[in-house]
């Protein structure tokens, strides 16, 4: 494995440096249907799920194919996509904000083929490479994080129990049988790279420990006032601790008073919190950014905990099959789960879903807790 | 014959769902096998490595990567984050395996020509394991080393003409819907402006001088497909001021059941005929809308652009004619001190080249952000420590009774001394009039 330089010379840094070019521009990947009828479509219809077609005012139709794919993803999985779009697309493809790929084509003959070559493909483990589906009143792809594959601080796997979640409600990424769309989300910490607390179902990885002290190497690894600065709830204060018969410089924390946020870890390495038997999922569930009929709303905390179940995350996936049914069988037609919710009132949430409810659901976290408990005499028994 | 063995992560490859095991171990195969004779610049078989750290994980519940060290492309603060696993020795092709952030393009289009060049230096220079694509927007790449930072930037530059993106305290990649290249719904160009602001803002993108990350993110029409509401430290949500446009023999077909509801997307289940006043007049949030005599009106003075009615009936109903975005501020996931949607700042703005009145307002909210705001205080909670009068102030922005939902519960307003005639008054003068 020969080094092979790229041209770049290490002590002439700033040789024919390039910067500050910004992305490539994005009417240079158009396909020529797009490229032609930008601002000027008509009306879209959903032909069946996954299959979409957009007219525009020229009369032009493009039929997009949506497939469901990890966003973890290969080049040689990439590579076969664009084999794929190579042989049906003329070369053009596209990803949605959900991690969706789009096979688009300009003719109705086009889609069939399309459909049965990517219907055709899989894995040697047995699933699809690119099911179809993710569009209208049933489940998309679940937008996650990037959990123990790559990540120092997440409290749960994010690949993984996005598979699992996915195989439990995969007849509806190919179905519309919902009242509306359904988005699950992921996000492995509170970090919430992923901003999943406005989503119909958030799975979110929480840690329940505070923060490990690693107080030999503490004051070397961390600056302890920027450590102390990050705790929102001033758990953390300074401290000297003996350690081998040295006195050194570190931080003690107030243990009842830390909400496992994980922000000191974040700028302190010697905090970790992670732990296999703290750590695990938080469900939350009704939130929407759309703002269609009801305005945007945030998840609430439906499932306090949820013990981590490598590999498949049974009892998780599990609760969110109930949600979904529940929410299935009782919404009305264009409701969000929220919406819904709301409707029948939370009360009546848990027991459609069939969830125990605990002290862990009430807020208790600063002046939006008050506006979350009930200031009426109006419940339901 | 695999490196690791992976029990637990072998279960994840059943089941109908694109398997991410099935994937690494397809990748693991042909690094080894590597029929191109590819020259590879990191360990051939650190595949096999990312998935022997994954099961080692499923087994402890815990994840094994450490924080990043001070890593990244000379002159940029921004684009590589440091990543190095706790278990160098169990797994040296990932001891040191780098993230780069690759700014993508507007709409997230492709052409295979472009995806394919990007996948050979990938697979050449680094572990050819990549999100498509990540939270924020970028490409993704998953790991590889410190020296190959500088050649990977230098390929992309010089070869792809492609840059980084956004990490750290800096403007984040920005990131855009599929807007009006292929959406009927779209009230303005997202990607236009999208690569307008990514261009014009490259050096807050590269170079941190923020107090923490600062999103944009643009949808084209309030149904918000790109989550800006939620996510996005300024969202620019499309939205338009005159009337829904209505082809009233659409209307008509939608009625007769010739066209379905929803553009298809109620197919799975049977809901009975379509009920255009139990399904639209009904549900509009604003009670705007009659149907009368096999038409439909609408009194658009009272509608708030909610797009329902338009997405049962796209061939019928369509957004106005004079269009431009709303923007709104401060939203963030719940870190630190709880989560925010974004609020209404500007209620209405043409979306129109150079974005001049646009630029002026995010100017402003940086120049008294990067002044005012702490260390890792992100735009929302800046707002809510000092108040939206403050962010109007700031902004130069007329309060109008849009801002609010509601006016306040309380009268404790900050009074200014200039707006109540003064504070200075004379205790004697006061005294004469009451005794002590």
């Amino acid at each position: 494995m020969a080094f092979i330089s790229s041209g770049y010379n290490p002590d002439k840094p700033m040789e024919n440096r390039i910067t500050d070019i910004g992305p490539q521009k994005y009417d240079k990947f158009y396909p020529p249907v797009i490229a032609k009828n930008k601002g000027k479509w008509l009306y879209h219809e959903i032909i069946k799920p996954g299959v979409l077609v957009h007219v525009a005012e020229s009369g032009d139709e493009v039929y997009t194919v949506r497939c469901g794919g990890a966003r973890l993803m290969t080049v040689s999985h990439i590579r076969e996509i664009c084999d794929i779009a190579d042989k049906h697309c003329d070369g053009h493809v596209r990803f949605t904000t959900r991690n969706n790929i789009e096979f688009m084509v300009d003719d109705k003959a086009k889609v069939d083929p399309l459909i049965d070559d990517l219907h055709s493909r899989k894995f040697d483990g047995g699933s699809f490479k690119f099911p179809v589906g993710g569009t209208g009143a049933g489940v998309t792809n679940i937008i996650h994080t990037q959990g123990w594959i790559h990540c120092h601080t997440p409290a749960t796997d994010a690949s993984g129990p996005v598979k699992a979640t996915l195989d439990e409600l995969f007849e509806d990424f190919q179905n519309h049988r919902l009242p509306a769309q359904l988005r699950v989300s992921l996000a492995c910490c509170l970090n919430m790279c992923g901003a999943v607390h406005c989503s119909d179902i958030a799975i979110l990885g929480y840690h329940r420990k505070p923060p490990l002290l690693d107080h030999e190497y503490l004051d070397k690894m961390c600056e302890i006032p920027l450590a102390i600065a990050a705790c929102p709830t001033a758990a953390i204060k300074p401290a000297k601790v003996e350690v081998g018969g040295a006195t050194v410089k570190s931080v003690a924390v107030k243990n009842e008073r830390c909400m496992f946020c994980g922000n000191c870890y974040t700028m302190c390495p010697s905090m970790p919190l992670a732990d296999q038997e703290g750590d695990g999922i938080v469900i939350m569930a009704g939130g929407k950014v759309s703002n269609r009929i009801s305005t945007p709303k945030f998840s609430k905390v439906v499932v306090a905990f949820i013990p981590n179940e490598p590999p498949r995350w049974e009892s998780t996936t599990a609760c969110i099959k109930k949600i979904v049914e529940a929410y299935s069988a009782g919404a009305n037609k264009y409701e969000r789960l929220g919406d819904w919710a709301e409707r029948i009132g939370w009360e009546r949430f848990f027991e459609k879903c069939e969830l125990d409810f605990t002290h862990h659901l009430i807020d208790d976290f600063r002046d939006p807790a008050y506006y979350t408990w009930r200031q009426t005499t109006q419940f339901k028994f | 014959m695999a490196k690791h063995e992976t029990p637990l992560l072998d279960q994840l490859e059943s089941g109908p769902w694109p398997s991410f095991v099935s994937d690494l171990k397809q990748e693991a195969a042909n690094r080894a096998a590597n029929p191109n004779n590819v020259e590879f610049q990191v360990a051939q078989d650190c595949v096999e490595d990312i998935l022997g750290v994954l099961e080692l994980s499923y087994k402890d519940g815990v994840t094994h990567w450490k924080h990043g060290g001070i890593v990244g492309v000379f002159g940029y603060g921004g684009g590589v984050i440091g990543r190095y696993c706790d278990q160098p020795e169990m797994f040296p092709g990932v001891a040191h395996f780098h993230t780069m952030r690759i700014n993508q393009p507007g709409g997230k289009y492709y052409t295979t020509e472009f995806l394919r060049k990007i996948c050979d230096l990938w697979e050449f220079r680094g572990s050819g394991v990549t999100n498509m694509h990540g939270s924020t927007g970028d490409i993704i790449f998953i790991g590889t080393s410190t020296p190959q930072l500088e050649e990977i930037f230098y390929e992309l530059t010089h070869n792809f003409d492609q840059d980084l993106g956004g990490s750290g305290s800096n403007l984040r990649t920005p990131s855009d819907c599929i807007g009006s290249s292929r959406c009927e719904w779209s009230c303005y160009d997202t990607q236009a402006i999208c690569y307008d602001l990514t261009q014009e803002y490259q050096d807050e993108l590269h170079r941190p001088a923020f107090p923490y990350k600062f999103k944009f993110k643009f949808d084209g029409c309030p149904n918000c497909c790109v989550a800006s509401i939620a996510r996005a430290d300024i969202s620019f949500v499309g939205t338009w001021r005159d009337d829904i446009k209505i082809d009233q023999e659409a209307v008509a077909g939608y009625v007769g059941g010739e066209f379905p509801p929803n553009g298809g997307s109620h197919s799975g289940r049977d809901w009975g005929p379509f009920d255009i006043e139990k399904e639209v007049v009904e549900l509009c949030p604003t009670k705007c809308m009659k149907y009368d005599g096999g038409k439909l009106l609408i009194n658009n003075k009272e509608c708030t652009r909610c797009m329902h009615c338009i997405n049962v009936m796209p061939r019928a109903l369509h957004i106005g004619d004079d269009r431009g975005c709303s923007m709104l501020v401060g939203a963030k996931a719940p870190i630190l001190d709880g989560a925010q949607m974004g609020s209404l700042l500007v209620p209405f703005v043409k979306v129109e080249e150079p974005y001049d009145e646009i630029k002026e307002v995010i100017e402003n909210i940086w120049d008294w952000w990067m002044e005012e705001g702490k260390n890792r205080e992100r735009l929302g909670e800046l707002i809510k420590r000092q108040g939206f009068q403050k962010l109007l102030e700031m902004t130069n922005i007329k309060p109008v009774a849009q801002h609010v939902k509601e006016p306040r519960h309380n009268p404790y307003i900050f009074w200014k001394e200039e707006e109540v005639g003064g504070w200075d008054r004379d205790i004697n003068e006061f005294r004469k009039k009451h005794l002590r």
